[in-house]
């Protein structure tokens, strides 16, 4: 029932077509999207494209979580980490990662190589400043703790810290998680052979505009749910906190 | 005692900190002290007399910069096994069960699986937490935190044990429990303890030894020796226990007053 305006949204959408108070050319009916929404599901351009985007989006995704995570521990840890990268990160923060689609195309083409680097490029922040503050918020007395019992000094990282600074890291993902999502499709509007981006921008030039919304809508719903299953992970995996 | 036959010797130790914003603090000022095996003492002070940063001296947290510590001859060098500590605020790995956190120091150790579970149990149920393994910290309360967190450092079996006011973050009821239990599990598996407390009544109930320190710059003051029978439930309502508590409090109070 929480969504019961998206319904109403859905209704007031096909009616206003329907009544004739939107020309079809601006916005096609709600049934007409879904009908070509069936053809290209049904005639396969939607899989081997959104297989592209996915593979693009969760291998850029995946580096950005991995190696944001090991720098912001690292920059935590490490003095001398945090001198030489934190000036880097503050002044690339607000940058707007779009300005980046260029020069990935200029070094990696228009393959998946330039996506996977925008997306790692762009998704990396978030989780570094998450994993920065989280682990420099983990308690002093955890880490001797596990000093006292017997851990290494490198150990502590693994065993102590990475934990401690998960929930923070959690956010950090949850702004990457969105990211991704607006860096892959416009990347892919604006230079690709394939993909989910490329599928919409291809079929609103030829004027196929029922079609195109139908991308556009699975997008939206393929980021909401993304996000909702990220939420229940995170919800899982973090079932220690209060 | 002599310096040969005690277990943790600390020597002429001075140790200073800076604040983040602010002047050089001078925290302890040339303490010297020696502790022999299985001996319990208690290092009692106001607060910010430097107590518990002798603590961290000793468990290898802090570097000596003046002075000498010695493990059983040794200079510490950093936190090791052979010296368990026990927190204010328990320090218990809240993404780990209670099982779990009495298992690590078992893990690290190296010990097969099938002992580092059957080790894990027997401590968990000597501090009274059987049916509570699979609880995260989260869902304990104070008193069971602590007991999760004396059970951790209990189980890789530590020579000595460096408890850091471990009962002051708890009511008086749970309080005055954990003390029974805590003579009662010293008894049964003697270990040299080193207690920081600013709680005097808490200093006389357990400790063989109480050192007095003074306040900021810390140094020790006094130390008394209690011969009272730690294993007597009623130890609080007898005459020998009241004149100790007044003797000490006498020599804590210009202290507390000080540090005020």
């Amino acid at each position: 029932m929480k969504y019961l305006p998206l319904l109403l949204l859905a209704i007031a959408w096909e009616a206003v077509v329907q009544l004739g108070l939107i020309s079809r050319d601006l916005l096609p009916s709600l049934s007409d999207v879904a009908k070509a929404g069936w053809t290209l599901l049904r005639e396969g351009d939607f899989w081997t494209n959104g297989a592209a985007s996915l593979y693009r989006g969760s291998v850029g995704l995946a580096l950005a979580i991995v190696i944001g995570a090991v720098l912001g521990i690292a920059m935590a840890w490490w003095r001398a980490v945090d001198a030489f990268l934190g000036p880097l990160v503050e002044a690339l923060y607000p940058m707007p990662k779009s300005a980046l689609i260029p020069v990935t195309v200029l070094w990696l083409g228009f393959g998946d190589g330039s996506k996977i680097l925008l997306i790692f490029l762009g998704c990396m922040l978030p989780v570094t400043l998450g994993a920065y503050n989280g682990a420099r918020a983990c308690e002093q007395a955890l880490v001797w703790s596990a000093r006292s019992l017997g851990a290494s000094r490198l150990r502590v990282l693994w065993d102590v810290v990475l934990p401690a600074a998960l929930p923070e890291i959690a956010t950090g993902v949850r702004t990457a998680l969105a990211l991704s999502f607006v860096l892959l499709v416009s990347s892919e509007l604006i230079v690709a052979r394939a993909g989910l981006g490329y599928l919409i921008g291809f079929l609103g030039e030829g004027g196929v505009y029922d079609a195109m919304f139908a991308v556009v809508l699975v997008v939206a719903f393929l980021g909401f749910f993304a996000d909702r299953l990220y939420q229940r992970l995170v919800d899982r995996l973090l079932a220690w906190r209060a | 005692m002599s310096a040969a036959s005690a277990q943790i010797t600390v020597e002429r130790v001075t140790h200073s900190y800076r604040p983040p914003r602010g002047r050089t603090v001078l925290a302890l000022d040339e303490v010297s002290l020696a502790i022999a095996p299985r001996e319990f003492v208690a290092l009692l002070g106001p607060s910010g007399c430097g107590k518990s940063t002798l603590l961290y001296l000793i468990g290898g947290f802090l570097p000596v910069e003046k002075g000498a510590i010695r493990i059983e001859g040794a200079p510490v060098a950093g936190p090791g096994p052979d010296r368990g500590v026990v927190f204010q605020h328990f320090a218990l790995f809240p993404w780990r069960t209670v099982r779990a956190n009495v298992r690590y120091g078992l893990e690290k150790l190296g010990l097969a699986r099938e002992e580092q579970e059957r080790r894990a149990q027997a401590y968990i149920e000597l501090v009274g937490l059987k049916g509570f393994e699979e609880s995260f910290p989260s869902q304990l309360s104070g008193g069971m935190k602590q007991r999760a967190a004396l059970a951790r450092t209990l189980a890789v079996d530590p020579k000595m044990l460096l408890m850091d006011e471990p009962f002051g973050a708890l009511d008086a009821q749970t309080r005055s429990l954990m003390q029974a239990e805590l003579c009662d599990i010293w008894r049964r598996t003697p270990k040299t303890v080193l207690f920081v407390t600013h709680d005097v009544q808490e200093a006389v109930r357990l400790a063989q030894r109480v050192l007095v320190m003074s306040a900021r710059p810390g140094r020790i003051k006094a130390v008394v020796d209690i011969h009272l029978d730690r294993a007597d439930p009623h130890i609080y309502r007898s005459s020998a226990f009241a004149e100790k508590v007044d003797e000490i409090w006498g020599l804590v109070r210009d202290e507390a007053i000080k540090a005020q």
